[in-house]
Order: structure tokens, then C-alpha cells, then sequence
């Protein structure tokens, strides 16, 4: 056939209106059972969100007991669970999800497909990732071991041997914590090879690798990353179970072995991973900046390159988490250069961001708000990021409080905030409703003051010689009134969260309808209901360029023509 | 002595000019007092020894260049938010669409590389020079073995072992002084951190690493443990006694002589010998040899007790034998479940150990 | 706006031939798995020699040529069942798929007796020393991979022997032989790394 034809508004919706649902369990049987990756993308969401929110409490716990010194709120041994658990709940039971869930519903509707690649793995890869963070959840009923010895892990989410061997760490705590991200890890992989199958084989007609979105891009690269990322974690954690159950001696060093062994194949885990969490932020200020600018993102083939590059590079820093290990001068020297390379391709997203934003006309609904914010965000983070890869420089910032502001600059600045940000974009797609924009802005300036408040402010102590992972500190030392800021800002935070989530319930019922296509957006997820029907398309589309609703839309100057 | 960095090519004297300008100025922002003897800030931005200078000077070089990339950065943003904003709500045009541009892709592309790569350049050249250090043969030489939760400290040229202060003479440009130190751990990873005098370096086990120092002040620098080793890591608190060559040869002097041997608490030495004290502490020239817990030959030539957690005064020594949870809960010293007069007698002897 | 429609130019839409998503998945598979052992075999790599006590790997190991012979030749006889598979000759694939079970059964069996020789004979355990922490793990994940993928071969083999299984099927069978030379290869890394290098 000569012509293709795009499905677009409600032409060939052919789902009738006001479907039947079923009884409240057949409902829930739905959902239990699917395979649709809507419905898993949704449940990965929706879990992600729980999360957010334990590990919110967490937080607020840890800086109620840190506002001032020598505080009693909290006893040091809870203190170090809760503090292990925030950080453990955050990267694996929020952030994994999170980005999951974004990629399994996006992905297939952006190259046009029905589902994913494999729609069983899916469900399976969900239901493990949830099953692994309700069983670290439940170390803190089961993680008893003898003389009531253990409870949730205390180790610190990075868990360096030998405090996790079995001397050490009595009871059981230490087993949820690897079992289950071992469990979860499982899930985690599961869903990358579905995503680089679905990316690699089921692009509809026309969309060749350089016309995806940058969205799908990045997931790709993100799936990519996962394969070699996780393994190394879920090899190590096996490694420690294997000293803890079975008298191995993997970081015994009383029997040759090496804690430092341990350091490695952690953080050969644990930096790539930050470059799976942020990745998915830049996917999705790849979507909205250009959107909200109305111009089509600069340098395309450049950011396609940077995320390659990103992904490769990332892999070969880890040790600079390790700068204080004692390893050769040669070998840390080795560190410090690639970690400077690989803020290279992450410096070129930026500028071609604001090139993409410049000469544009800039609409700042929430979304494109969320995104400003991360890009200047980002840009700071990325720039305290450099200061620590200065080996020696790092030696005084290491472990302290400057690390700790630096890793939250990203992890909150960067990538909360752009998710946040797909939030208020995508919910419309997800639900048929719009987010409240009145409530939208509140949300997003609370959030701002209280994440500055907090973050901002955080990195003075670290300069000042306060190390992170202490239940307390001592008075005069100068850390007495930042502590206290920070603190503040803490529950200005929650504030600004609590309003979005009653945006998002508030919304679901009494938001106004979407329509397919809310913001004239250019990428096929719009070219369908909202929320997609669950076939997605009715006909396979077909597309000719990057952006194929911007072709629609105006045919006497279509992409194609330059691409 | 350690400056060969301040002889590399790249910006010429004006620049290293306009860099100690920057310091002074930074030192003024940020520095406690100079004139106080106890420098309790632990701050990075106040150096007083070798490496913490040489790190000192690199960090603001390095806060420079960010600094002027932020600057520019956020300068572009700010202009393009502002300039390129929607302001007519029902304008419907699309602005013109640029697709890319080589020449200026490839400008902030190299750019950023050469940054990188004068950076790392800097970067490595202090990395060597604290890290390739060749230690002078007067350096004075203390073994720094990571507990949990205390910090055990070998003299070994001099025949001691002390814990939780670690006495060091200082650096001056006459009689200059290096003290070397070997890190070791008997349990978990700790990490030694004196913010002014040093960068942090871990203790691990079956590992010995080393870092060595050049106080340039007498005085008093706080620190504390840097890697998380248990319950009780916050409370693994660290003190530097910087003394002059004259206080520090006393120091050592006193330190040397085996324990006081005072008749009036024969019945507290007595009682301590008897109980399981003696299973984990040592006192020189009685029969205490234990080794896991620190030693307390000169217990009273300390200033705190529990590694920095109680001030050292009879009162909090017999808190800290009846009760440690109360003052560390979960340290690793057992409450000894002994009776008011027990302790008090044990106190008695242990007060006597100058 | 009207559902609408664009002239497409022939030729100017890729009418991309895109891989089986079978081939990619169990590709991605194996680059994970991959990671997994090379883990696993860095440490191996790292500890050689640093065993403080106990028995070293010379003195206990020999060299398993026969087995080591049948696995890999098992990759052989899987490659020709799947020729067979294709011409639609399913007597001769089932002989030669029923072979490599076979190989690989005799490779595991093979395993089970050099550790039941190294347990009771030479009181070498996964506590032992880190020869004995290593070895075990390293050539224990192998082994259990390999009692996967015979499973799955006889699972196949089964639904071959009653008639289920039919050429079309040949691209399944495909993406499983690829995990079955995956296994081999990482025998070939295990084997040169445990019984050459490290002896």
C-alpha cells in the first residue's frame, strides 16, 4: 500500500463507552493476572509510589533524630536500620520500579507495538521485583536470629563486608537484605531483556533505530546497562551468603580473603546503577523539553551517541567510590580521569537542552516546570560530582555529609524531579484525566523550597568534617544549625508530596478530560485514547520520521523532509 | 618541600597569584579562629599539615573552574528562559525548527574534554605528591589499629601502646617533622579522619595502609571514624594532641614507664587484677595483658574515655564501668555487674594511672 | 482533526527485517549470565594462591579430559539435531538431541564423582580454604546451569518423542541450543581458568 494511515483522536476508538467491570474481585483478578504492560507498567508505578512514601517516613525519621545533637529520638541501632532501609528501599523498591514501570508502559506504545516482547516475563519480572521488597520489608519480623539479635538490616545499603559476615552481623538481617535483592534482582533483569527484545524487534513499520524517541533510546541503553549491573550485585550478594551459610571465605580475611573484594564487586554493581536510575530522568526530559519548547530536540544523533557513551563510560568508574580503599596512586589516578570523561556526554545533554529550548516558545505547564528545575539541578550535581572525583579532594569528602548532598542532588534533584515531571505528563495519557495544574505549581515550588532547604545546605557539614551514617554528633563542632535546615526542609518536602498524591487520587476522580492528546505533543503514544485501549492500535501505524504527529500536523513541513 | 605542583605548566604566575588571593579569602570565609589551641570544627577549608594543604589548594583550583562553568551554564539558562517564554497565550505558530548544528556540537564537546584533561592533569600531580610521598628517615612512626569502637595507637620505636589520642610533635620550617602512619583494623573497615590535617583513609583488615602528616600548629584536632563499623561507629570519636618537640619527648618519657604503682589503692589494683578486667585490658608491669580492649597503663594522661565519648573524670569512669550502655549503648565493654564499692575501688586504682 | 493520511514513498520506510525476539531475548540472557561469572571467575582469578591452609589445587585436581570431552561435544551433537530439526527429520533429531542429554548427563555425573572424591578423599569443602570457597562456587554455579539446560533439553526431547514438536518450531529450539553453548563456553573459561591456570 502507498498510504499509511495514523489513527488520531477518537476516530477508530473502538473500545465501547462506559465499560462493564466486574465484580471488586474480579477486578483485582484482572490486574493479579495480567500480562498488558499498561497494567504491570501501572503496578510497578503504583508500588514505586508506596515506596516513595516508606522510605519518605524513613527520612523524616532519621532527620528528626539528626536536627540536633546528642538527639534521643531514635537508638542507635534503629537509627542505623532505618537509615540502611531508606537507602536500600529507595534505589531498589523505588527507584528500579519506577523506572521500570515508566519504560514497560511507554516503551511499546512508542514504537507503535501491541505489548511487549514477552508479556509473561513481564508479569513474572513484576511479581518478583514486588515479592524481593516485600521480603526485605519483612526482616523486620523475621530478621530475629538468636538472643534477639537482629531485625532490618543495619549494615548500610552498600553492606561492606566483613560487617556482613556472620561475626558481625548476628541474626538474620543481613540475609533479607541480600536474599531479597537477590529475588528482586531476578525481576530486575527479567524486564531489561524484555525491553531490548520489544526495542529490538517489534518497532512498527518505518521506525527505524534513528527515528525512535529518545525515550526508547535511553530504556535501551538502560536495559543494556541492567544486564551487566545487576549481575555483578547478585554474584557478590551470593558470594556473601555463601561465607554466612556455608563457611565460606569469600571476605574472611583471617582466611586470605579480602573485604576489599567485596568494595569492588559492589560498586562494579553500584555506580552503573546510579546511570540506570538517571538515565530514564534524561528520557524523559528528552520528551518534554522539546514539547514544551515546541521545537524538536537539538542533536539528536549527539544525544543518541551521549547516552551510548554514558552507558559505556559508567561502567568503568566504579572505583571512585573507593579512593579512600588505599589502592596505587596510578590506580586511582586511572579513576579520577574516567570519571571526568564520563561528565562529558552528560554535560553535552545539557547544552543540548537549553540549545533546544533557545529560540523556542517556552509553555510552562508543570511538567516543563519539573524539567527547568533538573536541568539546572543536574548541572549542580553533576558539578559536585567533579569535585569528588578529585582524588585527593575526595579524600576529605568521602563518607561525609558532602556525598551525601551530592548523591541526593542527583537521586531527588535530578531524577524525582523529572519523574515527577512524567507524571504530570503521562497521567493524562495513563488515566484520561488531567493533574491539577493550581495544585501541580504548589506542588512543584513546596518541593523546590524544601529539597534546597535541605540539600542545598546539606553539603556545608560535609565541608565541616561531619561524616554521614552516625545516629548523632557532637555539639561545637559547627553542624549544630545546618542540621537543623536541613531537617526543616525535610518536612517541607513531605508537605509538597502529600499534596501530590492527593492530586493524583483527587484527579483520577474529579480531573478534567484529557482527550488523546493534552499537550499537541509528536510521539505515537499520544496518536491513541487515553487511557490506550488494550490493544494500543487499532492498525499498525506508520511512520516516516522522528516525529510522526508533527508530520501529521503539518503536512507542508514534515520532518521527513529533513531527515 | 611538597610543591612541585606549584611549578607546572599551565596557568603562569599570575594566575597562581590570583589563586592565593582566592585562598586568603577563602581561609577568611571559612576558617575557625587561628589563634585557638582546640580546633574543634573539624573543617576541610582550615588545613593545618602537609596534605590537607596541598588538598586545600587543589579544592579551591577546582571550585574555581566549576564555579565558572556553573556560572555560565546557569547565565544561559536563566537568559533562555526569559527570552524565549511564551507570552501570547493564543499564538498558535511553531517556532522554526533546528534540528542540530555540527560546528557548535562539536565546540561543547571539546571543550568540556580539554577541561576535563587540564583537571586531571592537576588532579594526578597531587595525587602523586601525597600519595608517592618517600617518608624522611626521622619520621615518627605510629601504627593505627581501627577497633570497634575505639582507636588503638602503636608506638612501636618507642615500646608503647596508647588508645583514643594520638600525641604527634609538630612540623615547623626549622625543625621540620613527619609522622608516618600505618593503618590497621582488628575487626570491621574504619576510616581515620582528621579533616585538618589529613584526607581520610580506611582501615581494613588484612590490610595495611599508610598516610603520613606535617602538623603545622600545636594544638588539639578533632575527628572521628569514617566508615560505618557497627552500632557505635558515631561514637568512635578522635583526638590529635600536636605538641611541641619539648611536650612531646615528656609525653613520650611518661608514657614508656610502666604503670604508677601506688601503694593507698593496693585493694583497687587488687580488685581490678582479680575481676575479668584483666581478660581485655592491659596495664604495663602488672599481670593485665588483655588486648582486646584499650590499653590503660597511662589511662589518666587522657583526656576522654570511650574514644572521645565521656570526658575523663572519676565520675564518668564509674558511670562507664557500671553502665557502658548508657554511654555508648552497644560498645563492646560488658557491664561488669559489680557492686557500688567494687567499682568505687577499682576507680580509686584506675585514677592513679598517670 | 480528520484521521488523515500521508503518501508513503516506497522504499522510503525501512521495511527492516528485525531479528526473533527469542534470538535477542536469550542473548540478552546470556550477556547477564556472562556478567555473572565473570564474577564469579575474577574472584577465583584474585585468590589463586592465597589459601592459608588446606589442600591446594594441585595437589587434588585432575584434570577432567573425558568430561570436559563429552560436554563440548555435546555442543556438536545439539548443532546437528538442530540441521535434522530444519529438513524435518525428527527421528534423527530426536537421536541426536537424546545424545546431547546424554553427554551432558555424563558430564554432570562426571562432576558429582570428582566431588564426591575431593569431599571424602581429600576432605576438601566450601570451608575449607578459598581454593576450596572458589572452586566450589565457581564450578557449583556451572554445574547448576547445566542441570537447567538439561531440563529444559529434556522437556524438548519429551514433546519431540510424542510427536509435539514440529520443524517450525526450529526457531524455539534455536534460542535453547544457544543457551546450551552458552553453557559450553563458560566450561571452556572455567575449565582453563580452575584446572590449567589455576593448578
Amino acid at each position: 500500500m502507498a498510504d499509511s494511515t495514523l489513527p488520531i483522536g477518537g476516530a477508530i476508538d473502538l473500545t465501547p463507552p462506559g465499560e462493564v467491570y466486574g465484580t471488586w474481585l474480579e477486578q483485582v483478578h484482572e490486574w493479579v493476572v495480567t500480562v498488558d504492560h499498561k497494567k504491570i507498567g501501572l503496578m510497578y508505578i503504583a508500588y514505586a509510589l508506596i515506596f516513595l512514601l516508606v522510605g519518605g517516613v524513613e527520612a523524616i525519621l532519621l532527620r528528626i533524630q539528626l536536627a540536633v545533637p546528642h538527639n534521643n529520638f531514635l537508638s542507635p541501632e534503629v537509627f542505623n536500620r532505618i537509615f540502611t532501609m531508606h537507602g536500600t528501599t529507595m534505589v531498589f523498591l523505588m527507584g528500579m520500579p519506577l523506572i521500570i514501570g515508566f519504560g514497560n508502559y511507554l516503551v511499546p506504545l512508542m514504537i507503535g507495538a501491541r505489548d511487549m516482547a514477552f508479556p509473561r516475563l513481564n508479569a513474572f519480572s513484576f511479581w518478583m521485583t514486588s515479592l524481593g521488597g516485600l521480603f526485605l520489608y519483612y526482616s523486620f519480623i523475621g530478621g530475629v536470629g538468636l538472643q534477639g539479635a537482629g531485625s532490618a538490616p543495619d549494615v548500610t545499603w552498600w553492606a561492606y563486608a566483613p560487617l556482613t559476615e556472620r561475626a558481625f552481623s548476628r541474626g538474620h538481617s543481613t540475609d533479607y537484605w541480600a536474599l531479597a535483592l537477590i529475588v528482586s534482582g531476578f525481576g530486575t533483569i527479567g524486564a531489561a531483556v524484555n525491553i531490548i527484545a520489544t526495542t529490538l524487534c517489534m518497532r512498527c513499520k518505518g521506525m527505524t533505530l534513528f527515528r525512535m524517541p529518545l525515550l526508547v533510546w535511553l530504556n535501551l541503553v538502560v536495559a543494556g546497562m541492567i544486564l551487566v549491573t545487576i549481575s555483578p550485585l547478585t554474584a557478590a550478594q551470593i558470594m556473601l551468603v555463601i561465607d554466612r551459610y556455608l563457611g565460606g571465605h569469600f571476605f574472611d580475611s583471617q582466611a586470605g580473603g579480602s573485604p576489599v573484594v567485596w568494595n569492588h564487586f559492589f560498586w562494579i554493581f553500584g555506580h552503573p546503577e546510579v546511570y540506570v536510575l538517571v538515565l530514564p530522568a534524561f528520557a524523559i526530559a528528552n520528551e518534554i523539553i522539546p514539547v514544551f519548547s515546541r521545537k524538536a530536540i537539538f542533536g539528536y544523533p549527539a544525544m543518541v551517541a551521549a547516552s551510548a557513551g554514558i552507558g559505556i563510560i559508567s561502567l568503568s568508574v566504579w572505583a571512585h567510590h573507593m579512593f579512600t580503599v588505599g589502592m596505587n596512586s596510578a590506580s586511582n589516578a586511572f579513576f579520577v580521569l574516567s570519571t571526568g570523561l564520563v561528565g562529558v556526554p552528560t554535560g553535552i545533554k545539557i547544552f543540548n537542552w537549553l540549545a533546544t529550548m533557545w529560540g523556542g516558545k517556552i509553555r510552562f505547564a508543570t511538567p516543563m516546570l519539573f524539567c527547568n528545575a533538573f536541568l539546572i539541578q543536574f548541572l549542580f550535581a553533576g558539578l559536585t560530582g567533579i569535585m569528588l572525583s578529585v582524588a585527593p579532594w575526595n579524600w576529605q569528602l568521602h563518607n561525609s555529609y558532602f556525598v551525601v548532598a551530592h548523591f541526593h542532588y542527583v537521586l531527588v534533584g535530578a531524577i524525582v524531579f523529572c519523574f515527577l515531571g512524567g507524571f504530570y505528563y503521562w497521567y493524562p495519557k495513563m488515566t484520561g484525566r488531567m493533574l491539577d495544574e493550581r495544585l501541580g505549581k504548589w506542588h512543584f515550588w513546596l518541593f523546590v523550597l524544601g529539597f534546597h532547604m535541605t540539600f542545598d545546605f546539606m553539603h556545608i557539614p560535609g565541608l565541616l568534617g561531619m561524616p554521614r551514617s552516625i545516629y548523632t554528633y557532637e555539639p561545637g563542632r559547627g553542624w549544630d544549625g545546618w542540621n537543623m535546615i536541613v531537617s526543616i526542609g525535610g518536612f517541607v518536602q513531605a508537605v509538597a508530596t502529600l499534596i501530590f498524591v492527593y492530586n493524583l487520587v483527587y484527579s483520577y476522580f474529579k480531573g478534567p478530560e484529557a482527550g488523546p492528546d493534552p499537550w499537541d505533543a509528536w510521539t505515537l503514544e499520544w496518536a491513541t485514547a487515553s487511557p490506550p485501549p488494550d490493544y494500543n492500535f487499532a492498525s499498525e501505524p506508520v511512520v516516516s520520521s522522528r516525529r510522526p504527529l508533527w508530520d501529521l500536523k503539518h503536512p507542508e513541513d514534515p520532518d521527513s523532509r529533513y531527515e | 618541600m611538597f610543591g612541585g605542583w606549584l611549578q607546572r605548566k599551565g596557568p603562569g604566575p599570575a594566575a597562581y597569584a590570583l589563586l592565593l588571593l582566592l585562598s586568603r579569602a577563602g581561609h577568611a570565609a571559612w576558617a575557625a579562629p587561628t589563634d585557638n589551641i582546640v580546633y574543634q570544627t573539624p573543617n576541610t577549608f582550615d588545613p593545618h599539615s602537609g596534605p590537607a594543604l596541598l588538598i586545600h589548594h587543589l579544592s579551591l583550583f577546582v571550585i574555581e573552574i566549576t564555579g565558572a562553568i556553573f556560572i555560565v551554564v546557569a547565565s544561559l539558562w536563566v537568559y533562555v528562559v526569559t527570552r524565549f517564554r511564551q507570552r501570547d497565550t493564543s499564538d498558535d505558530s511553531e517556532p522554526p525548527q533546528v534540528y542540530g548544528s555540527t560546528q557548535i556540537e562539536l565546540a561543547w564537546t571539546v571543550v568540556p574534554i580539554m577541561i576535563v584533561v587540564v583537571l586531571f592533569l592537576t588532579t594526578a600531580r597531587i595525587l602523586f605528591a601525597i600519595q608517592d610521598q618517600k617518608m624522611p628517615p626521622t619520621a615518627i612512626q605510629a601504627d593505627v589499629v581501627g577497633h570497634q569502637f575505639w582507636w588503638e595507637f602503636r608506638y612501636p620505636t618507642y615500646g608503647f601502646t596508647t588508645a583514643g589520642e594520638l600525641h604527634v610533635p609538630v612540623s615547623t620550617e626549622r625543625v621540620p617533622m613527619t609522622t608516618s602512619l600505618r593503618l590497621l583494623s582488628a575487626d570491621v573497615d574504619h576510616s581515620f579522619w582528621v579533616p585538618a590535617l589529613f584526607g581520610k583513609i580506611d582501615s581494613i583488615p588484612n590490610r595495611v595502609n599508610s598516610m603520613w602528616f606535617t602538623p603545622d600548629k600545636a594544638g588539639m584536632f578533632v575527628g572521628q571514624c569514617a566508615q560505618f563499623c557497627g552500632v557505635e561507629h558515631a561514637k568512635m570519636l578522635l583526638r590529635v594532641y600536636v605538641q611541641t618537640p619539648e611536650d612531646f619527648a615528656a609525653w613520650v618519657k611518661n608514657q614508656q614507664q610502666p604503670a604508677v604503682q601506688d601503694p593507698a589503692v593496693a585493694e583497687g589494683r587488687q580488685m581490678f587484677e582479680s575481676q575479668a578486667c584483666i581478660s581485655c585490658h592491659a596495664v604495663r608491669g602488672t599481670s593485665a595483658q588483655g588486648r582486646f580492649g584499650p590499653d590503660l597503663t597511662h589511662l589518666m594522661s587522657r583526656d576522654t574515655i570511650a574514644s572521645g565519648a565521656a570526658a575523663n573524670t572519676a565520675a564518668s569512669l564509674k558511670l562507664w564501668i557500671k553502665d557502658p550502655d548508657y554511654v555508648k549503648p552497644g560498645s563492646l565493654m560488658p557491664a561488669m555487674q559489680l557492686s557500688e564499692a567494687q567499682i568505687d575501688q577499682i576507680v580509686a586504682y584506675l585514677t592513679t594511672l598517670k | 482533526m480528520s484521521a488523515s493520511t500521508i503518501p508513503l514513498a516506497h522504499g522510503s520506510a525501512n521495511d527492516g527485517w528485525m531479528p526473533y525476539k527469542g534470538t535477542v531475548g536469550m542473548l540478552s540472557l546470556i550477556v547477564a549470565e556472562t556478567a555473572i561469572f565473570g564474577i564469579f571467575v575474577v574472584a577465583y582469578v584474585y585468590y589463586i594462591g592465597k589459601s592459608i591452609s588446606g589442600p591446594l589445587p594441585r595437589q587434588v585436581l585432575d584434570v577432567p579430559i573425558f568430561n570436559t570431552v563429552c560436554l563440548l561435544s555435546s555442543s556438536l551433537t545439539i548443532w546437528m539435531s538442530e540441521r535434522m530439526l530444519k529438513k524435518g527429520a525428527m527421528g534423527a533429531f530426536s537421536l541426536w538431541w537424546a545424545l546431547t542429554v546424554v553427554l551432558g548427563a555424563i558430564f554432570l555425573a562426571g562432576t558429582a564423582l570428582e566431588w564426591k572424591k575431593l569431599i571424602y578423599k581429600d576432605g576438601l569443602t566450601i570451608s575449607t580454604n578459598l581454593f576450596g570457597t572458589t572452586f566450589y562456587s565457581l564450578v557449583g554455579l556451572h554445574a547448576s546451569h547445566v542441570i537447567i539446560g538439561l531440563t529444559m533439553l529434556s522437556i524438548v526431547l519429551i514433546f519431540a518423542l510424542t510427536g509435539k514438536l514440529k520443524s517450525e518450531h526450529s526457531h524455539q529450539v534455536e534460542v535453547l541450543s544457544l543457551y546450551w553453548h552458552f553453557v559450553d563456553a563458560v566450561w571452556v573459561v572455567v575449565f582453563t581458568v580452575v584446572y590449567i591456570i589455576g593448578r
